[in-house]
């Protein structure tokens, strides 16, 4: 089993939380999971979810680049060190700032989560776009802090914004909700060895390779200034 | 379908540290009034959240939720009009910032199932809301600016009438300084399952039984004797007004006599 999960969403909306529950509900199937988490300039969930459950971490910092691009030309790096680990399911969580991007790969390659807060406003499901409306499953985190009746008008929006996406209601504090979750990645085809990922959606318009639309994750493909697996960058072109 | 439920059970699942439940199952029917009592931190809540789930080992106290003794359809918690729950959580603030007439009209068009118009359903909610409340809801104020108890007002009138439901769940429906008789009398008008969390010996004893709540499990059930209900319709309903009547006094900011409880002393 080669397994990749990509889970997006913005900020502080329990992404972490929900990858927790999973880890520990694959962990009980004698499933090997790695995890990476891409994101600016600082985060210790590695370190944490490391030390809790025993599992390869790795952390990749975008620095100046945005941590879509970033992911973009490091993941296939990544995906490698997982794999000669003896990983089964690699868990890649994305930090989500511009929500502009999709960062997950294609749906034969990989299974793509947004997760969304029921506190974030009821406008947010049409705000995202591709974040939202190209995953395979939406998990909406924080139900316990609104009121029925707010939940269930989040989740109809939610629902008419992306009708084609799985959307799933949790409570990741209690660890409500993510037994589907843990279905629908076991359900996920593999990925074929040595695959270099494509992403699913077309980025915005821009001005580095990501940003114009090359959608290929294999980091030779990309022209420019181009960050590297570790930090740094190098450039490639004339 | 909603029409048709006749019973709910729950079957017991474990405590807050792997212990079974004493009380291994347990069946309401159609027109119960159920109370859920214990301390604080004994699994009241997590109790009601788990029917709210359709808990089916899903959560972490493994228990599992049957209406008309089979597992519930998974349409319920997927589609809020087939949802024949409706709960009403401890929340005195509403995030979700528009007109309170805007916010009852999306509520309605998630939960309605055809027949009566939205404006007139909406209409309703707020006319039952402002039953409850000291000082009215008016359709065009913001949700965020409602005060904790008119806030909670409309959450149990939103429930209560743009969802309909056959199965009705209330979180302490006493806090919140709202007319907890009142609310009471209003609900129990429609023939429904309830069940209330409460602190509230008026509650618990108006109910037909009462599970008691310990260290998460459910300890006890215990059916209202015909003694309880007379307390409950005799000396603790006059007790109850006279605490009612002396706290309106106080609200209107009257002043208060030696004399007041004099009737129930």
């Amino acid at each position: 089993m080669k397994k990749i999960v990509i889970c997006a969403g913005p900020t502080a909306v329990g992404k972490t939380s929900v990858l927790r529950h999973v880890i520990r509900k694959l962990l009980a199937k004698n499933i090997r999971v790695a995890y990476l988490k891409n994101d600016v300039q600082y985060a210790t969930d590695a370190v944490v979810l490391a030390e809790e459950f025993g599992i390869p971490t790795a952390t990749e910092y975008s620095g100046e680049f945005c941590p879509d691009h970033a992911s973009v030309t490091t993941l296939y790096d990544h995906i490698r060190w997982a794999w000669s680990l003896g990983t089964e399911v690699f868990l890649v969580e994305t930090a989500g700032l511009c929500l502009r991007c999709a960062p997950y790969a294609l749906p034969e390659e990989s299974l793509g989560i947004v997760v969304l807060e029921e506190t974030s406003g009821i406008d947010l499901p049409f705000k995202i776009g591709p974040m939202l409306t190209l995953a395979d499953v939406a998990m909406i985190t924080k139900i316990d802090m609104v009121s029925p009746a707010e939940r269930e008008i989040f989740l109809a929006r939610t629902r008419k914004a992306a009708p084609n996406v799985r959307v799933l209601e949790v409570n990741a504090q209690a660890g409500i909700g993510i037994d589907p979750l843990v279905t629908r990645i076991l359900n996920t085809p593999d990925l074929a060895e040595n695959d270099f990922p494509t992403l699913r959606g077309h980025p915005p318009l821009g001005t580095c390779t990501v940003c114009s639309g090359e959608r290929s994750m294999n980091p030779n493909r990309h022209r420019g200034v181009v960050a590297i697996t570790g930090g740094g960058t190098r450039f490639s072109g004339q | 379908m909603m029409d048709s439920i006749k019973t709910i059970t729950v079957l017991g699942g474990r405590g807050k540290t792997g212990e079974s439940e004493q009380v291994g199952t347990v069946t309401f029917r159609m027109g119960d009034v159920i109370s859920i009592v214990g301390p604080t931190g004994s699994g009241k809540t997590t109790l009601i959240n788990d029917i709210a789930l359709f808990a089916n080992k899903t959560t972490p106290s493994q228990r599992r939720l049957l209406i008309n003794a089979a597992s519930p359809p998974p349409e319920y918690g997927d589609d809020p009009s087939l949802n024949p729950i409706a709960m009403i959580n401890q929340n005195t603030k509403i995030f979700l910032n528009a007109p309170v007439g805007v916010f009852l009209t999306l509520h309605a068009e998630v939960r309605h199932r055809g027949g009566e118009e939205i404006a007139h359903l909406v209409a309703r909610t707020i006319d039952f809301a402002n039953q409850l409340t000291g000082e009215p809801i008016l359709l065009d104020r913001q949700t965020t600016e409602l005060s904790g108890g008119q806030t909670r007002a409309l959450l149990i009138a939103d429930a209560s009438v743009i969802c309909n439901a056959p199965i009705v769940l209330l979180d302490e429906i006493e806090n919140a300084g709202i007319d907890r008789a009142k609310a009471m009398e209003l609900l129990r008008k429609s023939r429904k399952i309830y069940l209330f969390v409460t602190h509230d010996p008026t509650i618990a004893l108006q109910s037909d039984l009462r599970i008691v709540m310990q260290n998460g499990t459910m300890a006890k059930v215990i059916h209202t004797s015909d003694a309880e209900r007379k307390l409950s319709s005799g000396s603790l309903r006059r007790v109850d007004e006279a605490l009612s009547a002396l706290r309106n006094k106080i609200r209107d900011g009257e002043t208060i006599s030696s004399e007041e409880l004099k009737g129930v002393l």
